[in-house]
C-alpha cells in the first residue's frame, strides 16, 4: 500500500510542472496565439526562481521572480508577434533558444549549490487521516495551486464574460475587433500570463523536484506541455488528464523497471511519447470535437491597427 | 523599414544570440597549439563534463601561453556532434571528444581531417589520428560496491543506469560482485533512464528506487540530482565522476572521481614535442585516473579497512575485480576459479553476471 501511495505522489510531482506550463499555454492558444517558446520560458523561470530563493532564502520571492522574469520574456514575444507582426512559429522557436542560452548565462555561478526544498502543506489534522492524508494532503503548495489554476481557468473561460471574449478573439479576431475589443491587448495579456505560468512550471523543477540549478534542466518538458494542450483539445480540465497520464507513465515505467520485470527499458522510455502520439491521432479523428474547441485563428496574424 | 521586416530582424537577432550561447565555441587567434574539447553536458554539471573541463584547465595551467583551449558544451550525441567536431577540426591541432556516442562522428571527421589529431573517450575505434582513452571505472565501482554491501540495511541497492553500453554494464557487474561478496543477500534494482543528463528524470528514478525499498543509490548518469534526492529522503548515495558532497553532505558515502588532468597534460606534451601517436589508454586507480573521495563516517571501520586493502590490491595488481569463479546471469560459466577477465572481454561486456536481475536493453 505504501508503495502505491508513493507512486501516486511521484506521479503528482512529476506532472505538476507540466500542468502549470500547459494551462498557461492553453490560455495563449485560446486567444489565437501559438507560442512555441514554452521551454525557454520554463527554463528562465527555473533559473530566476532558484537564484532569488538562494539569495533571499524565501521561496515566495523565488516564485515571484519566476512569474516576473518569464512574464517579461513572454512580453518580448508578445511585442514581436503582435505589434511587429513577426512569424509566431519562428519567434517561438527563437524564444526557446534564447531562453536556454540566457538561463545558462545568468545561472553560471549558481551551479553546484542547493537550497532548502519547498515547504509542504502542514495541516496535521488532514495529513494524519490514514491513506487520504498521504494521497491528498502531503504535497507542496504549488501542487494545490496548479489544481486551482486549472479549475480557475475552466471557470474563467466558460463562466465569465472576459473568458468568452478571449475565446472569441481566438476564434475570429476580425469579429472581436469589429465589436470593439482590442485583439492585440487581449493577446498580449494572454501571452504574459502564459509566460508566468510556464515560469511557475520551471520554478517547480528547480525549487521542488530537484532543489538545484543545472543548465538544460527542463530537458524538453516545455515541448511536452505544448503537446498536452493539443492532447486536451484546448479544454482546461483535460489538461489534468494529459499531464497526469504523461507523468504517470513516466513514473510507473521507472517502478516497473525497478521491480525487475523483463521488458526492455527503451520501450518503457518510449511509452509516454507513444501514448501521447496515439491519443493525438485518436483526437484528430474526431473532426467535430476539434472544430468546436480548437481556436480558429491560432497562429494567424492580426494586422489591423488598434 | 516596415514593421514586418523589423520584426523579422529582431527575431534573427534573438536567434543569433540564442545559437551563440547554445554552443559556445570560443576561438582565439595566433599559431600556438590549439586544443579542442567536445562535451556532452554543460561544464557546470558537477559530474562527467565538469571533470573533463577540470582536465582542460589543468592543461591551460601547465602550458599557459603555448596552448589555446576551446570547448563546445552540451553537444548532443547525434548529427550535431559531427557538425561540432567538423567545425572544430578546421582550426585545431588536437581534439578530445569526451563521450561514447561521439565515436562514429569522430572517426568520420578524422578521415576528412587527417592532419588533425583526435582523442575519443571510452570508445574502441582507433586509427592513425584517432587515439582512445578511458578509465577503469569498474575498479572504483568495485570499491563502492564493497561499501554499498556493507552499509545497506534493506539489502536493496538502487542503480540508475544511462545507456546499455559495455562501460555501464561493466560498472553494474563490478559493483554487484563486490557488494554480494560482503553481503550475499544483496539485491540490485536497476533503472535505465536512457539519458546521460536529465536531472528531473534522474530524480524521479531515485525517488522510485527509494520507494521500492532501496537505501543506497548508485548512479551512472551525470547530474547530481539523485544525490539531492538521497539527501532529502535520508538514504545514502555515491557521487559519480565528481565529488558531489555539497549536494549530499549526509547522504554521500563517497564518490568515484575521474581525474583526466594528468592524461590530458601528457597528451598535449606529446603533441607539442611532436611525438604524439595514436594509442589506447585504459588507466585505473594505479595511474590516478580513477580516485575515491573521502569515505563517509557512516561507513563501518571494518568496511573502510576492506576498501583500503582492496584499493591497495588493485593498485599493486594482486586483486582484479573480475576474478573467477564468476557465472553469467543465465548460469553458464564465464570465469573459472582464479581466472581473471581479459580486457577485450571487459571492453565488449554485454551480459550481466549471475545474481543480477532484469534484462539488458539492446
Amino acid at each position: 500500500m505504501d508503495l502505491y501511495i508513493a507512486i501516486f505522489q511521484g506521479i503528482i510531482i512529476a506532472s505538476t510542472p507540466l500542468v502549470l506550463a500547459s494551462i498557461g499555454e492553453l490560455i495563449v492558444e485560446k486567444s489565437g496565439v501559438l507560442n512555441l517558446g514554452v521551454e525557454g520560458m520554463m527554463i528562465i523561470g527555473a533559473v530566476s526562481s532558484f537564484i532569488v530563493t538562494y539569495e533571499t532564502g524565501s521561496h515566495l520571492l523565488g516564485l515571484l521572480a519566476a512569474i516576473i522574469s518569464s512574464g517579461l520574456i513572454a512580453l518580448i514575444f508578445g511585442i514581436l508577434t503582435q505589434y511587429l507582426l513577426s512569424n509566431q512559429v519562428a519567434t517561438g522557436l527563437a524564444l526557446t533558444l534564447f531562453g536556454l542560452g540566457l538561463a545558462s548565462l545568468i545561472g553560471q555561478s549558481y551551479s553546484g549549490i542547493t537550497i532548502e526544498s519547498f515547504p509542504s502543506l502542514e495541516i496535521d489534522i488532514l495529513k494524519n487521516i490514514p491513506i487520504i492524508g498521504d494521497l491528498f494532503f502531503a504535497f507542496d503548495y504549488l501542487v494545490y495551486l496548479s489544481v486551482l489554476m486549472v479549475i480557475g481557468t475552466y471557470l474563467f473561460l466558460n463562466k465569465t464574460k472576459r473568458g468568452l471574449i478571449l475565446i472569441a478573439t481566438g476564434d475570429n479576431h476580425d469579429s472581436a475587433h469589429s465589436l470593439g475589443y482590442s485583439v492585440k491587448k487581449i493577446r498580449l495579456l494572454s501571452i504574459i500570463y502564459g509566460g508566468a505560468c510556464a515560469g511557475l512550471g520551471g520554478a517547480y523543477l528547480s525549487l521542488v523536484q530537484t532543489p538545484m540549478w543545472v543548465e538544460n534542466m527542463t530537458a524538453g518538458r516545455g515541448w511536452i506541455a505544448l503537446a498536452i494542450v493539443v492532447f486536451a483539445v484546448w479544454r482546461p480540465l483535460w489538461i489534468f488528464a494529459g499531464a497526469y497520464i504523461f507523468g504517470g507513465i513516466t513514473i510507473i515505467q521507472l517502478h516497473i523497471q525497478a521491480t525487475g520485470v523483463n521488458i526492455e527499458a527503451q520501450y518503457m522510455s518510449m511509452l509516454p511519447y507513444v501514448v501521447t502520439i496515439l491519443v493525438l491521432v485518436f483526437i484528430s479523428m474526431n473532426k467535430n470535437r476539434l472544430a468546436v474547441n480548437a481556436p480558429n485563428c491560432l497562429n494567424k496574424l492580426f494586422t489591423s491597427d488598434i | 523599414m516596415s514593421k514586418k521586416y523589423l520584426g523579422a530582424f529582431i527575431v534573427l537577432l534573438i536567434l543569433g544570440v540564442g545559437f551563440y550561447y547554445q554552443s559556445q565555441i570560443t576561438t582565439e587567434d595566433n599559431n600556438v597549439k590549439k586544443i579542442g574539447f567536445i562535451y556532452v553536458g554543460p561544464v557546470t554539471d558537477f559530474g562527467w563534463t565538469y571533470e573533463h573541463d577540470q582536465g582542460r584547465k589543468a592543461v591551460v595551467n601547465r602550458f599557459g601561453e603555448n596552448v589555446e583551449t576551446t570547448y563546445a558544451e552540451s553537444v548532443s550525441e547525434g548529427p550535431d556532434a559531427e557538425r561540432a567536431i567538423t567545425q572544430m577540426a578546421r582550426d585545431h591541432d588536437l581534439i578530445f571528444t569526451t563521450s561514447f556516442g561521439y565515436m562514429n562522428p569522430t572517426s568520420k571527421v578524422a578521415k576528412k581531417f587527417d592532419k588533425v589529431k583526435f582523442e575519443h573517450a571510452t570508445g574502441y575505434q582507433r586509427s592513425d589520428n584517432v587515439a582512445n582513452y578511458a578509465a577503469r571505472f569498474y575498479e572504483g565501482r568495485h570499491l563502492i560496491g564493497l561499501i554499498a554491501g556493507g552499509v545497506t540495511q534493506t539489502n536493496k541497492i538502487g542503480y540508475i543506469a544511462s545507456f546499455p553500453i559495455p562501460e555501464v554494464i561493466r560498472g553494474i557487474n563490478a559493483a554487484y560482485l563486490a557488494a554480494s561478496s560482503v553481503n550475499p543477500t544483496v539485491e540490485f534494482k536497476i533503472i535505465w533512464v536512457n539519458t546521460w543528463f536529465d536531472p528531473g528524470k534522474e530524480a524521479d528514478a531515485a525517488k522510485a528506487l527509494i520507494d521500492q525499498g532501496v537505501d543506497v543509490i548508485m548512479q551512472h548518469t551525470d547530474s547530481a540530482a539523485p544525490m539531492t534526492i538521497a539527501q532529502e529522503e535520508g538514504v545514502h548515495a555515491f557521487g559519480q565522476a565528481s565529488n558531489m558532497i555539497q549536494f549530499g553532505p549526509d547522504a554521500q558515502l563517497t564518490s568515484i572521481i575521474d581525474n583526466w588532468g594528468p592524461y590530458y597534460i601528457d597528451r598535449v606534451q606529446k603533441l607539442i614535442a611532436g611525438t604524439w601517436s595514436s594509442s589506447d589508454t585504459w588507466g585505473g586507480l594505479d595511474s590516478g585516473m580513477v580516485e575515491l573521495a573521502d569515505i563517509s563516517d557512516d561507513v563501518p571501520q571494518v568496511i573502510v579497512n576492506l576498501v583500503n586493502s582492496a584499493r591497495d590490491g588493485i593498485i599493486s595488481g594482486n586483486l582484479h575485480p573480475f576474478t573467477g569463479p564468476i557465472n553469467k546471469q543465465d548460469g553458464s560459466s564465464w570465469l573459472s576459479e582464479g581466472e581473471v577477465a581479459q580486457d577485450g572481454v571487459l571492453l565488449g561486456m554485454d551480459f550481466y553476471v549471475e545474481g543480477v536481475d532484469g534484462v539488458i536493453p539492446n
